[in-house]
């Protein structure tokens, strides 16, 4: 049954609430990979660390983008905006339920019960959302690292994280062109336009190093085929980033070893925004323990 | 003599006859006006401020809501609330579209709300202190919102119509979820249900005054129901508003806040205490809570995104100019 | 007579946006907005009008490349198909209860 036909299903019908049924309709699986630990697909220790990282990164820049809607620049653009944060939201909720299955946690439990240095997403993400400039470099680098790392790890020898990838590639995908499309706009615009673009990839580039650097736990679990190792995705990146800004007539600001010893985010250790983030992320949920919602 | 002036008036009136009976003739047979087809002016002006306030309103009542998206306590929460704000921003979009066709830009719309010159519904100058107001304002408010807009789906004006459509079925799950929200809270711990039972006791007089003034007092109202624009009064709406709460509010366990409500077996109505029309005009008049943030924010974010339309704009006229460049040099 | 809504003032002018809901169908008129170009208008109207699996294939077109037909010249119009009935098959009664027909 259609949920309110139209103008001609009630046209004789006199409750003007109208017939509030809901449309028919086959429900997706609403986080992927969720079927596989239905399971019994539990993640390994290594495995939902790993997990947690990607999750990480991808709920708080969810977070951020979800600061943007009834805030963009055009009606048109709060809704793109909005459809790229529930993406990530969407990315998220998996991983964090995929790594919350190696200890008996939810989601939920870990986004609003881990403090700061629980958390693992890489640095970039984690910057704030600045102008519309910022927020489109941001989006750029994030987009480009993730699609290669999804493209890569729908091969992944573990299930869970292989239906993830799956799902979020396609995604990701869509993001990187938005992306793509407004570097080209702005840097092609005008000359304030243009001038807002050179400085934020300028304050941006920095915390593009930190997405590639490999470290023993990827090592570990590339060697077992689950992970990818982010320094693997690195010359195809470069590629697309090159490419976009030399249709842009953009150069890279700094050398592209530069702040080299930046990023401990999967470490624990974060910038200065990271905090406050956390802090409104989770302040009603810590406010009532065990509380249902 | 006639001059030829006098005799282009005459059948330009002659023309204005025919088309006046005609549009008179679709309204009498309930059927379309469409945007190319002659109307009244009366009409069209009427049209565009009810679909810009319209438009205004969702644009604007996004706000309340996504105070809370960056707060929402669990992340199924966050993601819905966030789905629902965005679809919030459609409608909005999918309105002044359906306006423009009667001949006012966007921008001028937008100028007109953040110049304070033009209204939006003043429910939306409410504040939202706590989480129990985004399942209030789902259940009371969108719940009021369907009972105003399931019959403008049939509104004359086809765009409209055709809008209210789209709108209606994407918002089916909007209120559901509002009811959801305070569900979850009245079954939880004992200060959530203190949450929720505030939250409906401050947004359920608001929501009742989103029909509008009593019927007697309602001057545009009969003009508007003699256009198949409105189709039911506002007191009628009204109490079947009420009619739908009073049977979820059990369900939900949740006290309406009016000592004085029950329904008259006799004249099948419910009755109510009166409802403080004062405050009504007071947030009418801008004086509510929130009213001067609205417009702030929403003026902010239209002023810090020209530089962004304005590139835009900027990168397709250069573009389309390297294009015709490139034609010419083949040619 | 272009399509109603554009002004041909706004910095990002208006699109109309059809959408193919399956294959097999036509693409159908669902609404209008706002681009700047039509790489961002056909980007912008998956954004708008697919976000429920509306779609499988969208067009857009500038509001003001449109043509319609006059509206004060219906009549001269759509006048013409009225009691021309032998165009449909219900016309023909004769044949009625033969198979295959």
């Amino acid at each position: 049954m259609s949920t309110h036909e139209g103008p001609a299903a009630d046209a004789a019908g006199l409750d003007p609430h109208g017939d509030v049924s809901v449309d028919e309709l086959a429900l997706t699986e609403e986080l992927a990979g969720a079927g596989i630990t239905a399971a019994g697909g539990v993640a390994s220790a290594d495995a939902a660390e790993y997990a947690m990282r990607l999750g990480d990164d991808a709920l708080v820049l969810a977070q951020q983008l979800g600061m943007w809607i009834a805030r963009a620049p055009e009606l048109e653009e709060d809704v793109a905006l909005g459809n790229i944060a529930l993406d990530l939201i969407g990315h998220a909720r998996s991983l964090l339920h995929y790594a919350g299955t190696a200890t008996g946690r939810s989601e939920d439990d870990l986004a609003y019960w881990r403090d700061e240095p629980e958390w693992r997403n890489a640095w970039l993400f984690e910057q704030p959302n600045g102008d519309f400039a910022h927020t489109i470099a941001r989006q750029l680098v994030a987009s480009a690292y993730l699609l290669e790392l999804y493209a890569a790890l729908t091969e992944s020898t573990d299930p869970t994280l292989a239906a993830i990838a799956a799902k979020a590639v396609k995604e990701v995908d869509y993001h990187r062109d938005h992306a793509i499309q407004w570097v080209l706009r702005l840097a092609g615009g005008t000359d304030e336009s243009r001038r807002r673009m050179i400085v934020a990839l300028a304050d941006t580039w920095p915390y593009a190093e930190e997405l590639f650097a490999d470290d023993e736990l990827v090592e570990r679990l590339a060697d077992e085929g689950v992970a990818v190792l982010p320094s693997s995705l690195r010359p195809a990146f470069d590629a697309v980033i090159d490419e976009v800004l030399a249709e842009a007539r953009l150069e890279l600001p700094t050398g592209r070893t530069a702040f080299t010893a930046s990023g401990g985010g999967r470490r624990g250790s974060h910038t200065e925004h990271l905090g406050p983030l956390l802090a409104e992320m989770q302040v009603l949920a810590r406010a009532h323990p065990g509380a249902s919602w | 003599m006639t001059s030829p002036a006098d005799l282009s008036v005459a059948s330009r009136e002659a023309h204005d006859e025919a088309a006046q009976a005609l549009f008179d003739d679709l309204i009498a047979k309930d059927s379309r006006i469409e945007p190319r087809d002659w109307m009244p002016e009366a009409y069209r002006k009427t049209l565009i401020r009810q679909i810009s306030q319209h438009a205004h309103s969702e644009i604007i009542g996004m706000q309340p809501e996504s105070n809370w998206i960056t707060r929402a306590p669990s992340l199924k929460r966050k993601a819905i609330l966030m789905a629902k704000v965005q679809d919030e921003a459609g409608h909005g979009l999918y309105l002044y579209s359906a306006a423009q066709t009667l001949g006012i830009s966007r921008e001028e719309m937008m100028d007109q709300l953040i110049e304070g010159r033009a209204r939006y519904s003043s429910i939306f100058n409410y504040t939202t202190p706590t989480w129990a107001d985004m399942g209030a304002i789902g259940w009371l408010v969108d719940g009021a919102a369907i009972c105003n807009q399931v019959p403008l789906c049939r509104a004359s004006y086809g765009p409209y119509g055709r809008a209210m459509v789209r709108i209606c079925k994407e918002e089916s799950f909007h209120q559901r979820q509002g009811f959801e929200i305070l569900l979850e809270l009245m079954q939880g711990t004992e200060a959530q249900r203190e949450m929720a039972q505030d939250a409906v006791n401050r947004w359920y007089w608001p929501s009742l005054m989103m029909f509008g003034p009593p019927d007697d007092q309602s001057p545009n109202s009969a003009q508007s129901m003699a256009w198949n624009i409105k189709r039911f009064s506002n007191d009628d709406l009204r109490q079947r508003f009420v009619g739908m709460l009073v049977p979820q509010a059990e369900v939900l366990g949740v006290t309406l806040p009016d000592p004085n409500l029950r329904f008259d077996e006799e004249t099948g109505q419910y009755e109510m205490s009166e409802i403080d029309w004062t405050e009504f005009d007071e947030v009418l008049a801008g004086r509510g809570p929130a009213n001067a943030e609205r417009l702030r924010r929403r003026r902010q974010a239209h002023e810090e995104g020209a530089w962004v339309r304005e590139a835009a704009h900027e990168y397709a006229r250069k573009q389309a100019e390297r294009a015709l460049e490139a034609s010419g040099a083949v040619a | 007579m272009s399509t109603p809504g554009e002004t041909g003032t706004e910095a990002w002018p208006l699109w109309e946006v059809f959408v193919r809901a399956n294959r097999g169908l036509s693409h159908v008129h669902v609404g209008s907005l706002h681009a700047p170009d039509p790489d961002m208008a056909v980007r912008n109207a998956r954004d708008v009008y697919t976000r429920r699996n509306e779609g499988v294939s969208i067009w857009v077109v500038p509001a003001d490349a449109i043509t319609t037909s006059d509206p004060d010249a219906k009549g001269a119009y759509f006048e013409s198909p009225a009691g021309k009935n032998y165009r449909h098959a219900v016309y023909y009664t004769k044949s009625e209860g033969v198979k295959h027909l």
